[in-house]
């Protein structure tokens, strides 16, 4: 079952082609004929030639961006992006999210729609849609909530996956907290999972764990291209009876996201560790799994730093702690455990009661899902793909810094010139204070 | 509306670019008179004006904004430079307006520059989008220097001439003439600013953009530019501190295209631009070096836009365009203000302007009050800098 990607806006087009590059390059690696034929199919069609085209629509308001992506497919030699797959106009949408919202979508909606339906049609079974942008700029953030709009009406039995960039704390757009606000309160009525990569995060897996001096967006696009792929690259799960999952999105909102409420879901992936180190590296499950439920349990985003003082409360210590502390509670947790031994892995520590809400039975809220294939040239990787607390604080910060801008009204007259109003903003605040509501409570 | 410059300009080198049938000339000019240039000027040529602005717009498959580049001090660039783009904004109303305007230095040859700004500058607040003031002295200040450090002949301080910011290489300039080095600073900004969409980058800056991020409300759009380096060196032994040194210079006042002290008011917003082999880390850790000494409006402590670019200038490896939205502008306004106070108070040359069909008293009392809400707005601002203020109560959700 394929999955069709849509990239929007400048960082959904240049994360998206860095995906498929890594995915197709690790499927292609060595003797894997089983992975390769399932993670093909999942994301590219053959043409008529043979070769490999992406099951992908690049979507943006200026063309730099999208034809530096379809050239750098190009050049690799090993696939492309479909010659019509993309669609661009000239002059941007000026980092407004009601550019994008309510001038732009609508003005391309056709055009778009359009795009999409070729690919989803040559498909024989469609696993889902998969909308990858940020949220800081105009159009990924503003086009993006839009033509995510369009898809639920047009495939409202469809998986709609949004991947979300989330910015620098420090701004890379002033206005990005507005935009981010936004887009997330008009996705969480639209989209079935959200899933998330904070730039700050990734920055400092770069700094930290990869040793990079200089790190440019293209390293930051690696890791998260890196991250992403081990989750969306094929897996055994439990429902897929020994053969390589073909409901890859609906078995990760399925599992992950059983309220509407609760659909942040954050990755963390181990390990990441510079190319040139591999060599000199092993790795053993055991010790994967210990630091990755640790990171789990402290809220740590990378290995690195991990407290181990974090420990989850017992039951009964719950209902009195009112301040969940530092302890991360999750709703639900999808492990992915690739590489050697994979099948003799002890994942019970996931299963812990204490880490999850009352809600569900832990054997209901986690999952294991396995490939004896390694992923990208890692001999194990573990990834854990967590619908918790863990971006409770900074989609808290986002919010908080948005409003204290909305309490002066700066900015604002940019957006009621384009048909947004404070209504509109009113309503998008509400939502999220609602969500993170939601989350803070979550015992 | 005179023929002298436009005529050198269709002989010089870059003739074959302009279309002649775009060009509009008069043959006696404004006479400094900015009534001339706006009214007069302005309805005798409405209607050719706009046409000619249409023919040009139908050519772009999309139009993305308008750039005017004009002085504040005389007649023509002045009052009409400021009907056309009250004009742009009736035509085509969607279309950015971003304006480069020259401001006339305290020692300025003419002595009816004052009225002529501040006549110019209300339409600029009502009708621009956003405004890159630029001073005649700063740009002097910065020609001083660049010619004092190729001369001084210290030893690693030689400048390789074609890098210097008024060098023009790159240009086809041939003899220099004057003014040309000041220009050439001009034109370096403009450069910068439109690389973003000239070039391909990790992180792209539309010129829409920086309308959206640098104007929290609608009069406040007048952004200090600054640019860095002003040269480079050429002795390779010199260290190269000089990305770091190169952010540091863009806060520093001699890089500033207006002479004012933005380090010691009151940050709005601020741009960075940077072109060449530049990191996102590299930018990151500048930021956070300098934010500290940088005063920031409360609801805007992280105000920055920044965009990469991956083609450098001409000459250079990188450099740096930094435009702030920044309170130390109202000093400026404040001096030109004064200057216009004393030439009002005394009535002095006030008949040249009243003589002018169209043109009345109120027109100067209204453009006072326009520039003293202008001051007033920013002076609002500046009160609360260093206040700390609490944050906005958030909403609360019943439970």
């Amino acid at each position: 079952m394929s999955v069709v990607t849509v990239q929007l806006g400048q960082c959904g087009n240049q994360v998206g082609q860095q995906l498929l590059h890594s995915l197709l390059c690790d499927a292609q690696e060595g003797q894997r004929k089983e992975l390769c034929t399932a993670s093909r199919e999942r994301f590219f069609h053959q043409d008529t030639h043979g070769e490999l085209v992406a099951r992908a629509v690049l979507i943006d308001m200026e063309p730099k961006v999208i034809n530096q992506s379809i050239s750098r497919a190009a050049r690799s030699g090993m696939w492309r992006y479909g010659e019509t797959s993309h669609f661009s106009q000239k002059q941007g949408s000026g980092n407004n999210w009601a550019n994008g919202f309510c001038v732009h979508g609508p003005a391309h909606r056709e055009v778009v729609e359009e795009l999409v339906r070729r690919e989803v049609e040559r498909c024989d079974r469609l696993s889902g849609l998969l909308a990858m942008m940020s949220v800081a700029g105009g159009t990924g953030s503003g086009v993006g909530t839009y033509v995510t709009q369009c898809l639920r009406d047009v495939y409202p039995k469809s998986f709609i996956l949004n991947h979300l960039t989330w910015p620098y704390g420090t701004g890379e757009v002033i206005v990005q907290n507005y935009n981010s606000v936004l887009t997330l309160a008009h996705l969480y009525q639209l989209s079935d999972a959200i899933l998330v990569h904070e730039n700050d995060t990734v920055h400092q897996i770069c700094s930290q764990l990869l040793n990079i001096k200089h790190i440019s967006f293209a390293d930051v696009n690696s890791v998260i291209a890196h991250q992403l792929g081990s989750v969306l690259q094929p897996a055994l799960t439990a429902d897929s009876q020994g053969a390589y999952s073909r409901n890859p999105l609906g078995e990760l909102v399925s599992a992950l996201c059983c309220h509407p409420e609760f659909k942040l879901l954050s990755v963390s992936s181990i390990p990441q560790v510079p190319l040139a180190s591999m060599a000199y590296s092993s790795f053993s499950w055991p010790s994967l799994l210990k630091h990755l439920r640790q990171m789990l349990i402290s809220n740590t985003k990378m290995e690195e730093g991990i407290d181990w003082q974090v420990r989850p409360l017992a039951a009964a210590e719950r209902s009195r702690n009112l301040t969940a502390g530092s302890f991360n509670t999750s709703l639900a947790n999808v492990l992915i455990l690739r590489g050697k031994d994979v099948y003799s892995t002890e994942t019970a520590g996931f299963e812990d009661p204490a880490l999850y809400s009352s809600w569900l039975s832990p054997q209901e809220a986690f999952s294991v899902w396995k490939s004896p294939v390694p992923f990208n040239k890692y001999e194990k990787s573990a990834t854990l793909v967590s619908n918790s607390q863990a971006l409770l604080r900074p989609l808290d910060s986002m919010v908080g810094g948005a409003w204290n801008m909305f309490a002066s009204r700066a900015y604002i007259h940019q957006y009621t010139k384009f048909g947004i109003s404070e209504e509109d903003f009113l309503d998008s605040f509400s939502s999220l204070e609602q969500v993170i509501s939601s989350y803070k409570e979550l015992r | 509306m005179e023929e002298g410059v436009v005529n050198e300009i269709l002989q010089g080198p870059l003739r074959e670019m302009f279309d002649s049938t775009q060009l509009l000339t008069d043959v006696s000019g404004s006479g400094n008179n900015w009534a001339v240039g706006h009214m007069t000027y302005g309805s005798a040529y409405r209607e050719q004006i706009v046409d000619k602005l249409r023919k040009a717009a139908e050519h772009c498959d999309c139009l993305q904004c308008f750039f005017l580049i004009h002085s504040m001090g005389g007649g023509t660039g002045s009052g009409l430079g400021t009907k056309v783009l009250s004009l742009l904004e009736e035509e085509f109303p969607e279309v950015c307006r971003i304006v480069t305007s020259i401001y006339p230095s305290a020692e300025d040859d003419v002595v009816t520059s004052p009225y002529n700004s501040i006549l110019a500058m209300r339409e600029l607040t009502e009708h621009a989008d956003c405004v890159l003031p630029v001073e005649n002295q700063s740009l002097v200040d910065i020609v001083k220097k660049i010619k004092h450090m190729s001369h001084s002949g210290k030893p690693g301080t030689v400048i390789r001439r074609e890098s210097a910011i008024i060098s023009g290489q790159g240009g086809l300039i041939g003899a220099e003439k004057p003014f040309d080095a000041m220009n050439n600073i001009v034109a370096n900004l403009l450069l910068n600013i439109t690389s973003s969409a000239r070039f391909e980058g990790s992180l792209n800056m539309d010129l829409n953009e920086i309308a959206m991020n640098l104007v929290p409300f609608p009069g406040l759009h007048y952004l200090v530019p600054s640019l860095t380096p002003l040269y480079t060196l050429a002795d390779v032994s010199v260290p190269s501190r000089r990305l770091d040194q190169m952010f540091s210079d863009a806060f520093s006042k001699e890089h500033q295209l207006i002479r004012a002290d933005p380090k010691h008011s009151l940050y709005l917003a601020c741009a960075l631009m940077v072109r060449g082999n530049v990191q996102v880390s590299d930018l990151r850790r500048n930021i956070e070096r300098l934010k500290p000494s940088l005063p920031f409006v409360s609801w805007n402590q992280e105000g920055w836009k920044t965009g990469l670019c991956s083609v450098p200038p001409v000459g250079h490896s990188h450099s740096l365009l930094a435009l702030a939205n920044n309170t130390c502008v109202k000093t400026t306004f404040m001096e030109l203000r004064e200057r216009f106070t004393k030439l009002y108070r005394k009535k002095a040359h006030l008949h040249h302007y009243l003589h002018v069909e169209g043109m009345e008293q109120s027109h100067f009392s209204e453009a006072l009050s326009s520039l003293s809400s202008l001051i007033e707005e920013y002076q609002q601002l500046d009160a609360t800098k260093g206040r700390l203020m609490p944050d906005a109560p958030r909403l609360r959700i019943a439970r």
